[in-house]
């Protein structure tokens, strides 16, 4: 069983959801990530998602775009993340990581040799977001072969037959996307989002995690009634982007956030246990 | 360059496949949310492509709103100055709208209509489509939307107020570098956000399929009159087609449809900028690799990290680091050949077909003419070549004044 796929069997068994934070590799510069990652781990985090910078995130909003842009004046590359990934492992054997971003860097790199290095450095999952599994074949391949679970999005206009060919080639969790939009906006409909994750659990046993819109306890807890997963990410960026110039407050900004959620996932997993 | 047999398909009206590759370029890279949209459009670009309603609407508004056909004319005194091929030039810029760009929006307009979306949006360089997806965005009376790299905006600021007046919203780019490939994501965003309704105009054959093949089929009438017209005017076939290459639009609207004509030879002219020695230019297939970027694999401009690099050209609508993924593979398959023409060699084009032919061209057309230069003089006095003179000079005036220092 995967290290993720363990994470999810784990959390399920105490009756916890999974807190995902999301921040951009090397932002606002590549010294804080690792001990960033360290600290989020001990405010509960119980998966990292680690952004890959893109010069070109066309599914992200401004947040993260800038984020990219602070970690590329750093040269911030797939090969240097990789390398986080590996320092951070030295010390933590059991946090799953995943690597989000964009097809580019990893096509250029190779499939084979990224699939390679990813697993050697500790990966334990990959989302693309511009690569949907039609166009996935050759790297799913290369993934498996290293033991890397693909992390494919869903969203709210991903129809039934679609969910059940993603959820076919994918592994870990599936993420789902809480709207139509990009990341950071603040159009996040937890009704909505209910329905549509009650219909995707008909149709796989695959953890679902939810992403995009969620900013603070209120809504982490929200969404965390019905998903296995809450992710993180512009809200986590934003507080990056504040303190690029004091990056020494940004642990305790980031932790004072993610304990937060924390505590409100799991008092809210409490009240639906004594029910 | 002698077309390899093997990567040859029986006809190159067969592609793309099914999924929109062409060999290995193309297809679909987009986020999940746009798939479904993508999708939809494929279907009603299917249905309305054979629809016969929906193409008699399109011609009428072609010959009586743009003007097509466009004449192809037989430039005698600049052909026998450079003392060797006959060079027709195809005059797009005679277009409503001053360029080739209106064939597609004139189209992709239409094919919205059809769909019930009630806002269009689209990303623009030079202000070239921006000027015609709002040009028929009010002859539609639709909502519009273009987004524009902020440094594109400074550069391009006729054509700015021209979007304007014409009733459209233009956004300025902040992002990246601030020029058209930012226009093209914050536009994706912009999609992905309003996908309801909302049709994305993109203006050339790159992006997601059906993208590439839907503009090239809107482009392709460019060839398919140029075809007819040189059969009327020489009675034979061209020797060789020389069109500009940014994303690739014209270049692929001129060529398609000679391209299973084979004796025809296919040259697209990238923006070699101040060299492809220096670094600084905008030529993906001359001196690029292939990658991933606005929804297809393509060749790009990109670096060791797969981190897109800024691009340079004298033309703005020559300044975009990927290429039409059809390109990408007439390249490979060697059925076209691609190659890059400087700034300096460019403006010489373009004073040259203005003081002989009194045609002021557009600098991305000028890059077109300026090979031409090089080929016709290797050529026979009774041999052919066709240049695609993609746009008029008019909004560049500017930029050829401030390049020979004069203030205008």
């Amino acid at each position: 069983m995967s290290r993720i796929a363990s994470r999810f069997a784990a959390l399920a068994k105490v009756g916890r959801k999974a807190l995902i934070p999301y921040v951009t590799a090397g932002d606002p510069n590549p010294d804080v990530t690792v001990p960033l990652m360290h600290a989020m781990v001990a405010a509960g985090a119980d998966l990292i998602e680690l952004g890959v910078p893109f010069s070109d995130p066309m599914a992200d909003g401004p947040v993260i775009q800038a984020a990219c842009e602070r970690a590329l004046k750093h040269h911030v590359s797939l090969r240097k993340v990789l390398e986080m990934v590996k320092q951070f492992r030295s010390q933590d054997k059991d946090t799953p990581v995943i690597l989000m971003g964009y097809l580019n860097p990893v096509e250029v790199m190779g499939y084979a040799t990224f699939a390679q290095a990813a697993k050697d450095a500790g990966v334990d999952g990959l989302l693309t977001v511009d690569l949907p599994p039609e166009e996935a074949g050759g790297l799913l391949d290369e993934l498996k072969k290293a033991g890397i679970d693909p992390i494919f999005l869903l969203s709210p206009n991903t129809s039934d037959e679609r969910v059940r060919k993603i959820a076919a080639v994918a592994s870990g969790f599936l993420y789902y996307v809480s709207f139509k939009g990009v990341t950071g906006a603040n159009r996040l409909d937890v009704g909505a989002v209910a329905t549509k994750l009650n219909a995707i659990r008909k149709l796989t046993d695959i953890p679902v995690g939810v992403g995009f819109g969620i900013r603070d306890a209120q809504s982490a807890a929200d969404v965390s009634a019905f998903a296995d997963a809450v992710v993180v990410g512009s809200a986590l960026v934003k507080r990056i982007a504040e303190l690029a110039e004091q990056p020494a407050n940004i642990n305790a900004s980031l932790c004072e956030v993610l304990t937060a959620m924390r505590q409100a996932m799991d008092a809210q997993q409490r009240a639906v246990a004594s029910r | 360059m002698a077309t390899n047999p093997a990567l040859k398909p029986a006809s190159w009206n067969d592609l793309p496949d099914a999924n929109g590759h062409f060999g290995p370029y193309g297809g679909r890279f987009v986020a999940e949310t746009l798939m479904e949209p993508i999708e939809e459009l494929r279907v009603a670009y299917e249905r309305m492509r054979n629809d016969a309603g929906f193409i008699a609407e399109l011609d009428r508004d072609l010959a009586q709103y743009v003007g097509r056909p466009s004449p192809l004319y037989h430039a005698e005194r600049w052909s026998a100055k450079l003392g060797g091929a006959q060079i027709y030039l195809k005059r797009e810029d005679l277009n409503h709208t001053g360029a080739h760009k209106i064939n597609n929006t004139m189209g992709q307009g239409l094919l919205a209509r059809h769909m019930g979306k009630t806002r269009v949006i689209g990303e623009t360089g030079a202000g070239q489509h921006g000027v015609a997806t709002a040009t028929v965005a009010a002859r539609l009376g639709m909502e519009c939307v273009i987004y524009m790299g902020a440094e594109d905006i400074k550069r391009q600021a006729i054509n700015v107020y021209r979007m304007r007046l014409l009733g459209a919203t233009v956004v300025s780019v902040e992002s990246g570098s601030k020029t058209l490939k930012d226009a093209l994501n914050e536009a994706m965003r912009d999609w992905v956000t309003n996908i309801d309704n909302t049709f994305y105009i993109i203006g050339t054959v790159a992006g997601p399929h059906p993208y590439p093949a839907m503009v090239r089929d809107f482009q392709a009438i460019i060839g398919r009159e140029a075809r007819t017209q040189i059969l009327d005017q020489a009675g034979r076939l061209p020797d060789a087609l020389i069109a500009c290459v940014g994303g690739g639009s014209n270049a692929i609207g001129l060529f398609h449809p000679f391209l299973d004509d084979a004796d025809v030879k296919m040259y697209g002219v990238e923006g070699g900028g101040d060299g492809i020695a220096s670094g600084h230019h905008a030529a993906p297939l001359s001196a690029g690799t292939p990658g991933v970027l606005h929804g297809n694999r393509t060749y790009l401009m990109e670096d060791a990290d797969g981190q897109i690099i800024e691009t340079h050209s004298i033309s703005a609508g020559l300044d975009y680091p990927g290429v039409g993924p059809e390109h990408a593979w007439l390249k490979d398959t060697g059925r076209a050949s691609y190659v890059a023409i400087t700034d300096t060699e460019a403006l010489d084009g373009f004073h040259s077909l203005t003081r002989i032919e009194g045609i002021i061209p557009a600098l991305e057309s000028s890059h077109a003419l300026a090979y031409a230069m090089k080929l016709a003089p290797t050529m026979n006095k009774d041999q052919i070549i066709i240049v695609n003179l993609s746009g008029r000079g008019d909004k560049d005036i500017h930029t050829v004044a401030a390049h020979e220092g004069i203030t205008v």
